[in-house]
């Protein structure tokens, strides 16, 4: 009986040091891929900063309306968060094989999924900087239009176009991303026919007199011509 | 080979048959069938009358009339004018038209003109627009004549004007371009103007036909050209300028076509002005710029209205383009009461100018938002040139400008902080 005992301590302490001989390799494997993945993604990250600055991306998100958002969230600035963004993605990705060269049951599966939501993940965040980059150009452009053809609520205008765009934005960024898809879908339905229904409104029961002047100044120029004429001189 | 490339088959086969010509006389024309014939026969009479010995050539370059304008251009026909009158010519006047590639803009236009001017080897060319009605034969003499004899390269015109007529002209771009290049040129940006053969082909070589100012505004680009290259300049007196025309009433498309330009025109020629000290006269031929004093409705309150109006809703746009010190100030007097009180001042308005032009060069934001952006301001400091000018005299007015000028000009090492600088 003892015996029997000791022979099977002796035989699952072997299969044990066997079991950790086999996965010692492995561990070593592990630990070198996050190693030299921890050197790659840092040098990702000094490349993309340099290259970040070197074409002033600080400059355009500051265009774009982002810098002011990373600033109300005391986030640092677009440049450096990119660039850590890519430092943590590619480091991830070499943590994710370094952990399926442990052999892990189920794990390869996750590793596959990262991998192929990484794309996505990147489209979606151009997706983003693009739409809030047009967000911004297009309801500056709209502020612009309304304050020198004199109409009335420049600002919001404007800001309907920011909403407008933006919404619009984030409905693409997350289909791309393939979350809720359906609960994106409704919400941008009914966020954007509430938009509608309010602009009709507004503009019914408010807009009696831009619409007359923009109908006047469609369909009788000549009227409109005389106006200005009046009112202002040539420049040139 | 420039003109190789923008010059159409139709128009180059015209050309060919022309051969050579001694003075051309180029119309940039689209849509322009209500006034084109009129000005075409005046050129037509121009040419008859002082150039009667020279090959001479008028140059339609059209942009795609959908309207009689080509046609227009073609009937005003040589015989109809010398049965009509007693102008004849020695050699053979040819007129030609076509339509340049690529659609209406008065930049290709322009170009389509020199590339035809350079392509005849003429000593002389000037190009009229189609919607000068006030045009009068000796217009063509006044262009021509001094670059014909080759005593300048380049002939800007000057005009009587009413004293509030070209505001955006006497109170930014003239001064502004003063300021800048060092040289009096009243009309910078102008409808009529003349240049030699040779300046032709250095205005063909320039950057400016790949860059936004080669289809828009061309015309002052042109006038900086021949600053900077250091070609002879004369101003000449033509006579009463035209008041409103569709085009520049347009206040926006007018200060993309002005103000943009110049702006745009500071970025490759940095070492030039920014080592420029006091502004030089340019020869005046025929008399100085006249101003005349008739009545005129204006309506001052729209003005004040909209620059009010501009400063408030744009604060967000013009943070990002001027200083603090700048922007309080203009919130200040926006915030006035009383329209009395009200006076956006000669070294102000010269700050905020500079400050634009700071902006635009680092672009901030989109350079065409920032010139856009400028529109409100204007209408303010127009506002105030108008109330301040109320009772002036033509002289008086002249002054005003010619103090305004000497602002700009002391505060231009300004800008130069300002170039380099963080803000």
């Amino acid at each position: 009986m003892r015996e029997m005992i000791v022979h099977e301590l002796t035989q699952a302490t072997q299969e044990l040091v066997r079991e950790f001989a086999r996965f010692l390799p492995r561990l070593m494997v592990m630990l070198i891929v996050v190693l030299v993945g921890w050197v790659i993604a840092y040098l990702v990250k000094a490349v993309l900063r340099s290259f970040l600055r070197l074409i002033k991306f600080d400059k355009l998100s500051e265009g774009a309306g982002a810098t002011q958002l990373l600033n109300k969230a005391a986030l640092p600035s677009s440049t450096e968060l990119v660039s850590r963004f890519a430092f943590w993605t590619a480091w991830l990705g070499f943590i994710l094989v370094g952990v399926s060269a442990l052999g892990i049951l189920g794990m390869q599966e996750y590793v596959t999924r990262f991998f192929v939501f990484l794309p996505r993940l990147l489209v979606s965040l151009i997706f983003l900087f693009i739409g809030l980059l047009a967000a911004s150009f297009f309801s500056r452009a709209a502020l612009l239009w309304a304050v020198n053809t004199d109409m009335p609520s420049p600002r919001l205008l404007s800001s309907a176009a920011r909403v407008l765009i933006t919404v619009f934005t984030a409905s693409a960024v997350f289909e791309e991303l393939g979350l809720a898809d359906s609960t994106m879908l409704f919400a941008f339905a009914i966020v954007l026919g509430a938009v509608m229904l309010g602009l009709a409104i507004a503009f019914g029961l408010g807009g009696q007199e831009l619409a007359k002047r923009f109908l006047e100044a469609r369909f009788s120029p000549e009227k409109k011509e005389g106006k200005e004429r009046e009112d202002e001189l040539s420049p040139l | 080979m420039a003109e190789e490339s923008i010059l159409t088959d139709e128009f180059l086969r015209q050309l060919i048959d022309v051969g050579e010509a001694d003075v051309l006389v180029g119309v940039p024309t689209y849509n322009n069938a209500a006034t084109v014939g009129q000005v075409v026969q005046t050129i037509r009479a121009g040419l008859l009358k002082y150039f009667p010995r020279e090959r001479a050539v008028i140059v339609n370059a059209d942009g795609g009339s959908r309207d009689e304008t080509s046609n227009l251009v073609r009937g005003a026909s040589i015989n109809d004018l010398q049965h009509s009158t007693d102008l004849n010519a020695l050699r053979t006047l040819h007129s030609i038209s076509a339509e340049y590639a690529g659609g209406p803009a008065t930049g290709t236009a322009l170009r389509t003109i020199l590339a035809s001017a350079e392509l005849l080897r003429v000593s002389a060319c000037a190009v009229v627009s189609p919607e000068s009605t006030t045009i009068e034969p000796e217009w063509i003499e006044r262009l021509l004549r001094p670059v014909y004899q080759g005593n300048a390269d380049f002939v800007t015109p000057l005009y009587r004007r009413h004293k509030f007529d070209g505001l955006l002209m006497s109170n930014l771009v003239y001064p502004m371009t003063r300021a800048f290049y060092g040289k009096r040129v009243r009309e910078p940006y102008a409808s009529e103007f003349s240049f030699s053969g040779p300046l032709a082909g250095h205005f063909l070589t320039q950057e400016i036909w790949v860059n936004e100012v080669g289809h828009t505004g061309t015309e002052i680009a042109l006038t900086i050209s021949a600053i900077t290259g250091g070609f002879r300049m004369v101003q000449s007196f033509l006579g009463v300028k035209p008041r409103l025309d569709a085009r520049s009433a347009d206040l926006i498309d007018a200060m993309r076509q002005t103000v943009g330009a110049l702006f745009w025109s500071l970025e490759p020629n940095f070492s030039l002005w920014s080592s420029k000290g006091d502004s030089q006269p340019v020869p005046t031929l025929g008399g100085e710029q006249e101003v005349t004093l008739e009545p005129l409705r204006v309506n001052r309150k729209r003005l004040l209205a909209m620059f009010r109006s501009g400063v408030a809703e744009l604060e967000p746009v013009l943070k990002s383009i001027l200083s603090a010190p700048t922007l309080a100030e203009l919130q200040r007097i926006a915030a006035l009461s009383e329209e009395e009180d009200f006076c956006y001042g000669d070294e102000l308005w010269a700050r905020t100018i500079y400050e634009f032009a700071a902006s635009y060069h680092k672009a901030v934001i989109s350079r065409d938002h920032i010139v856009q952006a400028l529109a409100p301001l204007y209408r303010g400091r127009a506002f105030t040139f108008l109330v301040e000018n109320r009772d002036a005299s033509g002289e008086q007015v002249e002054q005003n400008i010619e103090n305004f000028c000497l602002t700009c000009e002391r505060l231009k090492p300004s800008l130069l902080e300002l170039w380099n600088g963080k803000k």
